[in-house]
């Protein structure tokens, strides 16, 4: 018996050392805990899968229904849960949904929604401020990328600021563009346009008669508080566009422009010829986020109100309804009469349908015009 | 230099005038609007140090010459309990401003916890395991991010209401507790690291748990990172859904004002209309900016590089 202990042999040594390099006691401890990758996958996506169902399926789900139900009120209590409340309706009709709880379907909400003069009114406001905001800033967000992209001294410290606009609170400098376009002599813009072209005060914002000594300037009309507001969306807007554009730039291969300046080309017609078709996809993507940006244009129109202190549905005027947008009249709706939240959320689909026709109609474009 | 290029003295001369002529234009033209981003700026940390009245009379005449000295008196201001009457002297509790910042923390720092947490998760779900349905429920997540987020939260203050949930932390947390843009970021990350790494796990036995969190998470943490940045800041920012569901006391003790930074900000510029309290506002503004900026000068290659492909705010 000692013999075999001290005089190991060959096998011997092989089977110690398999058995101290191993993995089969890993592999033996695991198997039982390893689960089929579905039985995986779902485990690991419930979390995201209930905050899903319940604050993003759901309520898409339900608002499309509420927009559809007529005089449908909820504070009232019965019925909060509007598609919920319908189901079970269908299954035990002599529940919920009696006293005259049984909902009604139509478009009466629609009707209310499209013959509402402040809608209408929101619409008209938010469409032309896409059209002018949009395309300007677009194109200054072009020109400085380009220009940024041409230089050498300071790109990183004009890219820097060029950025800055982006990690700022929209209600923040809202308050601070109030204050330079505050309408008495005080004001830096009106301080500008006095040294700059001997313009007189102009009052931007406010409702109010401004008096200036002893003249009075007269509320402000549509255009004079539009411009601040594109102003500010333009101020708010280029930040992301310029950062986009220049990481497009960033893959354009030198050699094509080189190529072209050999044949004698301008730096215009490279810059039309060559750069913008190659930027083309940063183009399509930045047009069609930013139309849907304008048109859900809010707080940037809010905020350079909020110095009057009426609220956060103000949007200038003597009625507060100056450049009100299609979403600050649904907002309006949600907190001012909630007891017709059907009303907010035809709104919302009409919003939807315009969003869903502009995009629709850059993608018919871009088929024709954009270069992968 | 290089003359040969030119056909004569001439040429060259003109070539080098047009050259320095386009590029002062273009220092001119970037210069320009520089100033138009920085004016504000500027304006805001100027305006928060000048006294409160001297503001006031400086924006009724524009006369520079009667501003007088700088001071931090409207920071005090904006972080005292007590808000003094400018026409009457007379002075009303509020909420400071610390009491905000203390919300904001509270709300930014979990629901940026549970927003990446439901996305690493699902991303991973998505990016190396094989489930039926996968490519379907991965399609309707996509055709979400069309829908104008106002349509839910038409939903989403109901439910608010119908779960209690109004004044109360729980609303400001858990309603955004999943982002689909962050999923789809965090997939295509996932999607990078070669597979040769998943199978070699498998054979080590390592489970599909354990190969998410000692292989992806670390390989994708510049994502996460970014991931986490953006998040933080859109809570910093967020306005909408704290003015409806959180504008004013909380549930369960009702001294405790809910207000998150942005709306507090609002209540600020409400509380007095008279000009007289404009250098406070601006002070205000600038406290709730300068995080912002403190953070950006810190995570700045992470933060830009996730706008880039984002362009999500607030």
């Amino acid at each position: 018996m000692t013999a075999t202990n001290q005089a190991l042999t060959v096998e011997d040594v092989q089977a110690i050392l398999a058995e101290k390099h191993s993995t089969s006691h890993l592999i033996n401890r695991k198997r039982h805990v390893t689960l089929p990758q579905w039985a995986t996958a779902w485990i690991v996506l419930i979390p995201a899968l209930i905050f899903l169902v319940l604050f993003m399926f759901y309520p898409i789900l339900n608002t499309f229904f509420m927009a559809f139900i007529q005089d449908f009120r909820w504070v009232s209590g019965a019925g909060s849960f509007a598609f919920g409340n319908f189901i079970q309706g269908c299954f035990n009709w002599k529940g919920k949904f009696e006293n005259n709880l049984i909902p009604s379907f139509g478009f009466e909400n629609f009707v209310i929604v499209l013959k509402n003069e402040v809608f209408l009114n929101s619409i008209l406001n938010t469409a032309l401020l896409v059209v002018i905001e949009v395309p300007l800033t677009i194109i200054v967000a072009l020109l400085i990328a380009t220009f940024l992209n041409s230089i050498k001294a300071l790109k990183g410290l004009y890219q820097t600021i060029f950025f800055l606009p982006y990690v700022t609170n929209t209600i923040a400098l809202g308050l601070v563009f109030q204050m330079l376009f505050a309408s008495n002599t005080g004001g830096l813009m009106n301080i500008l346009l006095k040294n700059l072209f001997g313009i007189d005060p102009i009052n931007w914002l406010s409702s109010a008669e401004v008096r200036i000594g002893s003249t009075a300037l007269p509320p402000a009309t549509k255009f004079h508080q539009g411009v601040v507001i594109v102003i500010y969306a333009l101020w708010n807007g280029l930040a992301f566009k310029i950062l986009v554009f220049m990481s497009g730039l960033a893959t354009i291969d030198k050699q094509y422009s080189d190529a072209a300046k050999v044949d004698g080309s301008s730096s215009f017609t490279i810059w039309r010829r060559i750069t913008l078709p190659l930027l083309s996809p940063q183009i399509l993507y930045i047009t069609i986020t930013s139309f849907i940006g304008a048109f859900k244009m809010y707080t940037g129109v809010m905020s350079v109100y909020s110095a009057a202190g009426k609220g956060a549905y103000y949007f200038g005027g003597e009625r507060g309804e100056d450049w009100i947008t299609v979403v600050g009249w649904i907002y309006k709706q949600l907190d001012l009469s909630q007891d017709k939240p059907g009303i907010a959320a035809a709104g919302s689909l009409v919003l939807l349908s315009i969003i869903l026709v502009i995009t629709a109609v850059q993608f018919a474009v871009s088929k024709r015009r954009v270069h992968y | 230099m290089a003359a040969q290029y030119f056909a004569d003295e001439n040429a060259r001369r003109n070539y080098l005038i047009r050259k320095i002529v386009g590029k002062v234009f273009l220092y001119l033209f970037i210069t320009l609007f520089a100033l138009f981003i920085l004016t504000p700026f500027i304006f805001m940390v100027w305006g928060s140090f000048v006294d409160k009245e001297a503001f006031k009379t400086f924006t009724s005449t524009g006369d520079f010459a009667k501003l007088g000295e700088l001071s931090v008196n409207n920071y005090a201001d904006i972080f005292s309990s007590t808000y003094k009457n400018s026409l009457d002297g007379s002075t009303t509790p509020r909420p400071s401003f610390a009491q905000y910042f203390l919300n904001t923390f509270i709300v930014a720092i979990s629901s940026t916890l549970v927003t990446v947490v439901t996305a690493v998760l699902a991303a991973f779900a998505f990016a190396r395991l094989e489930f039926k349905g996968k490519n379907a429920l991965f399609a309707g997540l996509l055709a979400t991010m069309m829908i104008p987020g106002e349509m839910m939260v038409i939903t989403n203050y109901q439910t608010t209401i119908q779960l209690d949930w109004k004044y109360t932390f729980s609303a400001l947390i858990f309603v955004h507790g999943v982002s689909v843009f962050y999923i789809f970021y965090l997939r295509q990350a996932f999607q990078q690291i070669p597979n040769e790494l998943y199978l070699a796990a498998k054979v080590d036995g390592v489970n599909d748990i354990e190969y998410l969190l000692k292989v992806m998470i670390p390989i994708a943490m510049p994502t996460i990172v970014t991931i986490l940045i953006l998040s933080l800041m859109g809570s910093w920012n967020s306005y909408i859904w704290p003015t409806l569901v959180a504008n004013g006391n909380w549930k369960y003790n009702k001294d405790y004002n809910m207000q998150l930074v942005s709306n507090g900000l609002m209540s600020l510029f409400s509380s007095e209309v008279s000009s007289g309290y404009d250098a406070v506002k601006i002070a205000g503004s600038m406290v709730v900016t300068a995080p912002l900026f403190v953070f950006f000068l810190i995570f700045r290659e992470y933060i830009m590089r996730g706008v880039s492909r984002s362009g999500i705010k607030g």
